[in-house]
């Protein structure tokens, strides 16, 4: 047994493509040695800013001989599929193949002895090949060469069983081939030559040696433990944030925490927007108080031990932190000089889609929303929430909006508040974005609640009418968050909302029904549950199609529930079979059988029991007691399985008598299905 | 490789750049002069547009005074100006040690990497009226950027032959970091020794001012639009005749007209994309009538 060392060095690789690409280069190689018939123990692969490095272990030294069989094509097939079938196998003439009779006719196989052989031999091709397939999101060329890769390859380390193996990288052109070699190179800085290596453990050890630390997991560590380290002596408290660990983690080949100092005139400026100058543009941890608040000291992440012990690079950190800090500063100052309302013309030069207008067109349209939707918002007070909706992308026009898009409604809520305006308000602006993904905040005050719908609803109908929905993976106007959010809004809010008094679009019905099909697969409701509630139709009110929802799969969970549902499958199933020999019997049995025309007690029974059901379940559905409704359905199991033990409906001397008991039928199906369509329910 | 540096540690502006021009006539390039024409970044000089196509290596270096009107603050913002420098080096084919020719350069003017932290950020750059792009990234020192670094993949829009690494200082920027000034306009030109000592601003100041006022409120837009579609015209003209050199000058006029009418808010969001496309179109025609006479001379 024998381990596969390779590392392919190269030009600084970007963070978020260090993972994927360590995973893929795992996933080919392994691909590639099982196809080779080589199994192995385990592998592993480690990236960091500069290398992406694989260990294969318990790989045999050697292959035994294999012969594989493979069927080509029919004989006298087109020459094309010929051509194939002998590329394919690697033979070169049909004369190698051999012709045989499989029973469904006579067909061309190929007989491929493969040599076994030593595994140092069947290596280069796989790692060749599993370097040409790595799928980089975006890849280049370099100097002379044709060859693509991240950023410019440099050298590669691959040793089987501790010795180089024979092969080669070509970048072509009339650049020199990287021939496969035993060597690397350290950290950028804190190393320096080339560093010859025996092994995996050899290599992980001389690689610490030279200050690179392989495995991203120990840098994530080392750099949360030394990060909090420095914050409990200057007590703050780290903000963790998974995404910049994972981006800071592939920046640097050693990680070196440092902690800095804000300039203490910024910090009057929003949290917010301290947050975004740090963590965006600087990567920095920003780091808070004992009561939650924004602390003074930031945490950068450096990829040297200088000999200062970091001073410098904190200082040039601080600096950099300044500069745009004073930027920051200067729009935050500026830009509350001017109220929110005198912003409001400028918004007529920002065009928002070319067919769509301007961000002033959305925002009356917004407002033309927000006044309809306070009505149906318990507590919502329409006067606000047409003035929060008015102002709500005003601050699009300011200084710091401009500088920092990601702090849109943000900044527009404490502009709103400088301007005094009432917090409902000011909160409104800040909210109407959210909730921006499954994760985020979704806004439960009133008037935020009016205009995150409003927001939404209009980005919805409007793309809608010019005919700019999604398809497949494309979405370019976020359509599908958009419907996410309104459907969280609604239903963590419990608000009733006729949606089709907001648009009439069957299609954009059906794509809020399909969001939240997906929603509540992914809370764990049956699918069949949803789907039997959406195809009664008709239903725009998504707090009582989840109420409705929720009633069913409890009923479906009951034992009442189950044997009901058997009942129902057999009913619609005589009804179906019946409707399919006689096409004209659908017309014929809608309606209420005749009791007159009834002679088994049995049946009569299933009569009153569906006419007591209907009196109750009714009245149980205009309440929207979906479980009161389907309680009432529990009464209903004895006396069908009676009926189906007792009577015959397929009585063919009396066809009135049968005609009758299939109107019965028809109608436990038809009471039933008023609640939800059960036929789409799986037993 | 190298012999050390004569100018170890500049101390002013101008100092900044003879000891880059230094560094990289060191490095094999030519020292170019400025080309002679207004633009918004070094990549737009022949020696970098042009010379990143064809079969032939080209190392050169030089400054590129930058325009970009629509940046200028009447000298009011400390940071930002609409005419500035670039230090831009090109080095065709990327020789593999590029990165530690970059690096080298960095402690010619006086950047110890025993005490900072430079770092490699991913950064793709993209230039929409070139139809050019590359892959690179921006350089931090200590969490400043300081450089751009780009490996040309495609100039107008045409796949290049031999790569170009192509290394972008914004002087201002990096002086300003090195010099530890607030201001641009408080970094000293020349050596605070000298017998005239003078600033940035007392060079500078004045020309932010009065161009700003031109760029944002005096430029006469009818005959920008007109000098625009004469360019146009020319450019046209010029690659029917196999004159790439005397057409991309056009092209770099149009882009120009262009940048000055974007600044006056004249052109829409709408047609804003149409004048981008105009201005790719000739930088294209430039491109590929440039890379005839070049594969008709390796020929």
């Amino acid at each position: 047994m024998a381990e596969l060392l390779l590392e392919l060095l190269s030009e600084e690789i970007p963070a978020r493509m260090q993972a994927r690409a360590a995973d893929d280069l795992k996933r080919l190689v392994g691909e590639g040695l099982k196809a080779a018939g080589l199994e192995f123990k385990d592998a592993r692969a480690f990236a960091t800013s500069r290398r992406l490095a694989l260990v294969v272990d318990g790989l045999p030294t050697a292959r035994a001989d294999v012969s594989e069989e493979r069927r080509g094509p029919r004989v006298g097939a087109p020459e094309q599929a010929v051509q194939g079938f002998l590329k394919a196998t690697g033979l070169s003439s049909l004369d190698q193949a051999e012709k045989r009779d499989t029973g469904k006719g006579e067909f061309w196989f190929a007989v491929i002895a493969k040599k076994g052989g030593p595994t140092a031999e069947a290596l280069p091709g796989i790692i060749d090949a599993a370097m040409k397939a790595l799928p980089w999101p975006k890849s280049m060329k370099w100097g002379s060469g044709t060859m693509t890769w991240v950023r410019p390859l440099q050298s590669i380390i691959a040793l089987f069983d501790g010795k180089v193996l024979a092969g080669e990288v070509a970048p072509g052109g009339a650049m020199a081939p990287i021939r496969f070699g035993d060597a690397t190179r350290g950290h950028r800085f804190l190393s320096r030559g080339a560093i010859k290596v025996a092994g995996f453990e050899d290599y992980v050890a001389k690689l610490r040696a030279a200050h690179v630390m392989l495995d991203p997991a120990e840098r994530k560590k080392i750099v949360l433990a030394e990060a909090e380290k420095l914050c409990a002596e200057a007590q703050v408290a780290l903000k963790t944030d998974d995404g910049l660990l994972e981006e800071v983690a592939g920046l640097v080949e050693w990680p070196v925490p440092l902690l800095g100092t804000i300039d203490a005139q910024f910090m009057d400026v929003p949290a917010e927007v301290l947050t975004v100058s740090m963590r965006t543009h600087q990567r920095y941890f920003v780091t808070s108080k004992k009561d939650g608040a924004l602390a003074n000291r930031f945490v950068v992440v450096a990829n040297n031990v200088a000999r200062d012990g970091g001073k410098t690079i904190v200082d040039g950190n601080e600096r950099v932190l300044r500069s745009r800090l004073a930027d920051a500063k200067f729009f935050w100052n500026q830009d509350r000089k001017v109220r929110l309302e005198e912003r409001l013309p400028a918004l007529k030069d920002m065009v928002f889609h070319a067919r769509l207008g301007t961000q002033a067109d959305r925002v009356a349209r917004i407002e033309i929303l927000a006044d309809k939707l306070a009505a149906y918002v318990p507590g919502a007070d329409s006067a606000q929430a047409i003035l929060a909706a008015h102002l709500c992308k005003a601050d699009l026009r300011s200084g710091m909006v401009g500088e920092f898009p990601e702090l849109q409604g943000v900044m527009g809520r404490y502009y709103a508040l400088e301007e005094k305006l009432p917090a409902a308000i000011a909160d409104a602006i800040g909210d109407h974005y959210a909730p921006a993904g499954p994760n985020d905040r979704c806004p439960s005050a009133p008037v935020s609640v009016v205009v995150a719908l409003a927001d939404k609803l209009d980005a919805l109908t409007s793309f809608w009418a010019i005919g700019e929905k999604p398809t497949g993976s494309r979405d370019p106007y976020a359509l599908r968050r958009a419907a996410l959010g309104i459907i969280r809004i609604v239903v963590e809010n419990d608000i009733r909302l006729p949606l089709k008094k907001f648009f009439d679009a069957d299609d954009l019905m059906a794509f809020f029904a399909d969001r939240l099909k997906v929603q509540m697969r992914e809370k764990g409701v049956r699918h069949d549950v949803v789907d039997a509630v959406f195809a009664l139709g008709g239903e725009d009110d998504l707090v009582r199609l989840l109420a409705r929802v929720e009633a069913v799969q409890a009923f479906l969970a009951t034992e009442a529930g189950k044997n009901l549902l058997t009942a129902y499958g057999r009913a619609a199933n005589i009804v179906r079979a019946e409707e399919k020999k006689d096409k004209t019997l659908a017309s014929r049995i809608a309606g209420a059988p005749d009791v007159t025309l009834m002679e088994q007690t049995e049946e009569k029974a299933v009569a009153s029991a569906l006419a007591d059901i209907e009196r109750l379940v009714k009245p149980a559905l205009q309440r929207e007691d979906f479980a009161g409704a389907m309680r009432a359905f529990a009464d209903l199991r004895g006396p069908i399985d009676s009926f189906f033990e007792k009577v015959t409906v397929n009585v063919a001397e009396k066809p009135d008598l049968r005609l009758n008991r299939l109107k019965l039928l028809n109608q436990i199906r038809a009471t039933m299905d008023s609640v939800a369509d059960f036929s789409r329910i799986e037993g | 490789m190298s012999e050390p540096s004569a100018r170890l540690n500049p101390t002013c502006f101008q100092e900044l750049i003879l000891t880059l021009q230094d560094y990289w006539a060191r490095q094999g390039c030519l020292i170019l002069q400025p080309f002679d024409m207004e633009m918004g970044a070094g990549t737009f000089h022949t020696a970098t547009t042009l010379r990143a196509l064809g079969p032939k290596a080209w190392y050169a270096a030089y400054v590129q005074p930058s325009r970009r009107p629509a940046d200028g603050r009447y000298g009011d913002n400390p940071m930002r100006l609409q005419h500035y420098y670039q230090f831009q080096a090109i080095l065709k084919p990327s020789p593999p040690d590029i990165l530690e020719r970059y690096l080298g350069s960095l402690e010619a003017i006086g950047i110890d990497t025993t005490l900072h932290d430079i770092r490699f950020v991913e950064d793709d750059w993209e230039s929409p009226t070139l139809g050019a792009w590359g892959l690179g990234w921006e350089v931090w020192c200590d969490g400043s950027e300081i450089s751009q670094f780009t490996y040309f993949q495609q100039v107008g829009g045409i796949d290049v032959d031999l790569v170009s690494g192509e290394i972008t200082y914004g002087l201002e920027r990096l002086a300003m970091y090195l010099f530890d000034k607030k201001s641009i306009f408080d970094l000293p030109f020349n050596r605070a020794d000298s017998e005239v000592p003078l600033t940035y601003g007392d060079v500078f100041l004045q020309n932010e001012r009065e161009q700003s006022a031109y760029n944002f409120e005096h430029a006469d837009t009818d005959m920008l639009f007109r000098h625009f579609a004469d360019a146009e015209k020319e450019c046209g003209r010029l690659i029917e005749r196999r004159l790439p050199l005397p057409a991309y000058e056009q092209c770099i006029k149009a882009s120009h007209c262009f940048n000055l009418l974007d600044a006056r808010g004249v052109i829409s969001v709408t047609e804003r994309q149409s004048y981008i496309l105009r201005v790719r179109d000739l930088a294209k025609a430039c491109c590929e009538a440039w890379l005839v006479t070049q594969k008709k001379e390796a020929a």
